[in-house]
């Protein structure tokens, strides 16, 4: 069978494995960040009650790789748990095994936040929730941002393992092409292609992210500035020099 | 010659009674004891590494307190003896009387993420309960006061050091403290700034009878604007007295010293 | 399909047919024991191997990545770097099963250590070239003018300041290669977890298998990262 002639005729049954495996990536994507955020939080702390649990759940998630915890949720967890089916299962390993390591990268960011501006929140009496809300996280935010777009990267790539319980995402539509044409050398590569685009997009999409965040830090250029080429003359804020003395000192 | 505003207050606003600081196992304070009244401006002075930064950062409770208590306005800050015994003071109390002490630090500090006038009415707003109108309002009277009426919707990283500073210091107005720390504030300016920072600080002065406790380098400013000058080394206070004393006519030799070394430099 | 998963020859001698009464059993560790061996066996043999060897391709590979990307013609250097980026962005499960089904005639296990290898190197090349941008420009400079040529350049001033600030992270990405070897199921290579499944399928036992599976995965990844820390703070104060 002619290989364009296969890829055509799988056309739709590909085109499906390509929209689940798009709802993997996102929802799982941003339950993992509130995985993170909240870990990362509770990591983060100085109470050690709070921060121990955070840290056993970090590491045991870390540690252990992504196939030993899709496997174990489907396979052992039902011997005294819930039966939660493939797609569930498949939401949950990714989640918690990337939001692992998002939490990572929201407590060093965390304290990577100069030490100094915590110190001003003190000095103007902030509760722990305004604090955060408003002046640490906006901008650990900046700086969380890089990691945390490379871990969505490699939750789509690690996505490519559900077809194993049964999930026909774009992996498994693939490798069904294999028993209608011997060109699935070709057609893999047309697999990875499509990966490539999707990461390519989800990357240069947090890139926008990214930029906004930093602007809003007073560093860099705003989005309009990025995503019009006309005004991209325009330089980023400098510093002025010192204005007129106040109350017009000697 | 400048005074107290109140005569004989009943209260002194700040008391440090034995207090003792380490970090890790190096002293850094040692039964240290003074009161500050209400109204009195006061500047620490001494060599890097004498304590003085910290004697602030204890009062901010940026630090916690090895050994010995504090209060503001006769109430513990930090430990409060009850039964005989040194026990922490509740987070309530604690924030209820930092909310009154207001700190300008040398690096400013001021909130990348928010512009100028977010920066001076986020913590009123959230912190005192202010209603937003009113907080703008003061807020522009602030600016107005530091010198940068039209600086109100700039960026921080936007402004040069002696700018930023003056927001800093009216970010820490808006509050109202009764008490204001101003942490070395002109030490990472350039020259030709600092007099811009410190006129805003003497007017502050002037106008408002707000407790200050000062560290700083610059000598005439603490002779202009202090009522007491506090010479420390190693830890502890060697010298209590006015400018004027201090700095034509200092008790100790260590002072005389400390003093010579720095306004050769000047 | 060319070839089945292989099934392991041991497997039918050293465990024994499933007993009915016992499935429902939670945790039997007279069967735990007795899969231990098999599963020790596949994990030296199979996956210490793969991140082994694919760490030691990875390292050198990566390195001649970064210094092609600093050393050649613009255009190439942009397609070595754009060919980098592909394989980095892209899933390795579907970069095996290119391979696999690609190249008929080659070994499993070699597929395995040439798909690991070259994936990981691509990461590594991003580790190397920061390394390399971080030697000072005057470290160039000096070899500039002491007229030393560019392969002596390399050889004793740039790759020697460079490699040393990126063992760290090499390390971690050692690590998450270790962690990364049961996607060797897409080519039905033994590794642990597979070999889990394998007798799983057999005795419809899988709580034993994949929890030691998840033991052995946690103590080796944690405590080579700890031993990875160590390393980053002994270095640290090398300096």
């Amino acid at each position: 069978m002619n290989y364009l002639d296969a890829l055509v005729m799988h056309g739709p049954r590909l085109w499906d494995g390509l929209l689940l495996t798009l709802q993997l990536t996102v929802v799982s994507g941003l339950l993992a960040f509130v995985v993170a955020v909240v870990l990362g939080l509770m990591a983060g702390s100085t109470k050690l009650l709070v921060r121990l649990p955070a840290r056993i759940i970090i590491e045991f998630f870390r540690g252990t790789s992504l196939l030993v915890q899709l496997m174990w949720l489907f396979y052992v967890l039902p011997l005294f748990g819930p039966s939660l089916g493939a797609m569930l299962v498949a939401i949950f390993a990714l989640t918690l095994n990337y939001g692992a390591y998002g939490a990572e990268a929201v407590r060093a960011s965390l304290t990577s936040v100069p030490q100094g501006q915590w110190e001003a929140t003190a000095a103007l009496s902030m509760s722990w929730p305004h604090k955060m809300r408003r002046i640490i996280f906006p901008q650990a935010w900046a700086l969380m941002l890089p990691s945390l777009t490379n871990l969505w990267v490699h939750l789509l790539k690690g996505s490519s393992i559900v077809y194993i319980i049964g999930m026909s995402e774009f992996t498994f539509e693939l490798l069904q092409l294999r028993r209608t044409t011997d060109w699935l050398f070709a057609l893999a590569i047309v697999g990875l292609v499509v990966y490539f685009i999707i990461a390519l997009v989800l990357t240069q999409l947090m890139r926008l992210f990214e930029a906004r965040s930093k602007y809003k830090l007073g560093r860099g250029p705003s989005l309009k500035e990025i995503l019009s080429p006309v005004l991209t003359n325009k330089i980023s804020p400098a510093d002025e020099p010192a204005a007129v003395a106040p109350g017009g000192a000697r | 010659m400048p005074t107290p505003t109140d005569a004989k207050p009943a209260m002194p606003v700040i008391e440090f009674r034995d207090v003792e600081k380490q970090f890790d196992t190096k002293t850094v304070l040692k039964e240290l004891n003074f009161t500050i009244e209400r109204g009195e401006r006061v500047t620490l002075i001494g060599p890097s590494g004498s304590g003085k930064t910290t004697i602030l950062r204890l009062v901010m409770t940026l630090e916690g307190l090895t050994d010995g208590y504090i209060y503001i306005d006769g109430a513990p800050l930090v430990y409060e003896q009850r039964d005989g015994k040194r026990v922490p003071v509740s987070k309530r109390q604690q924030k209820l009387l930092t909310t009154r002490i207001g700190m300008v630090f040398q690096q400013f500090n001021l909130f990348p993420n928010m512009t100028v006038l977010e920066n001076i009415i986020e913590a009123p707003i959230h912190v005192l309960g202010i209603n937003k109108r009113d907080a703008i309002d003061r807020a522009h009277q602030l600016l107005e006061k530091v010198g940068l009426p039209d600086k109100t919707d700039a960026h921080p990283t936007a402004l040069s050091g002696g700018q930023q500073q003056r927001v800093a210091i009216a970010r820490a107005l808006a509050m109202d403290p009764e008490i204001l720390l101003l942490d070395e504030v002109t030490s990472a300016l350039d020259p030709e700034v600092v007099v811009d920072v410190l006129q805003v600080l003497r007017d502050v002065a002037a106008t408002t009878d707000v407790t200050m406790l000062i560290v700083t380098h610059e000598m005439s400013f603490a002779r202009d604007v202090s009522h007491r000058v506090m010479m420390l080394d190693g830890g502890k206070i060697i010298e209590s007295a006015d400018p004027e004393t201090i700095f034509t006519n200092p008790a100790k030799e260590r002072t005389k010293k400390f003093l010579a070394a720095v306004l050769r430099d000047a | 399909m060319i070839r089945l998963p292989g099934l392991m020859g041991v497997l039918s001698g050293t465990v024994d047919a499933p007993d009915i009464d016992d499935t429902t059993s939670f945790w039997r560790w007279d069967f735990a024991w007795e899969v231990l061996p098999e599963m020790l066996r596949s994990f030296f043999q199979v996956t210490l191997v793969v991140t082994v060897v694919g760490t030691l391709i990875a390292a050198v590979l990566g390195l001649i990545i970064a210094i092609l990307i600093r050393v050649l013609p613009k255009p190439l250097a942009w397609l070595v770097t754009w060919s980098a980026n592909f394989i980095r962005m892209t899933p390795i499960v579907v970069q095996l099963l290119v391979v696999f089904y690609g190249f008929v005639w080659m070994e499993p296990m070699a597929i395995a250590l040439l798909v690991y290898g070259v994936h990981y190197s691509t990461y590594m090349s991003e580790v190397y070239r920061a390394g390399i941008d971080a030697v000072p420009t005057g470290q160039w400079e000096a070899t500039t003018a002491l007229s030393l040529s560019a392969v002596r350049t390399w050889q004793r001033v740039i790759i020697p300041q460079a490699l040393r600030s990126t063992v760290p992270s090499l390390g971690n990405y050692a690590i998450s290669m270790f962690k990364d070897t049961p996607f060797l199921i897409a080519i039905s290579v033994m590794e642990m977890v597979t070999t889990a499944l394998e007798i799983g399928g057999f005795t419809y036992r899988y709580i034993e298998t994949i929890t030691i599976a998840g033991v052995i995965f946690l103590v080796a990844s944690y405590g080579t990262a700890v031993l990875v820390n160590r390393l980053e703070r002994r270095l640290a104060y090398a300096y």
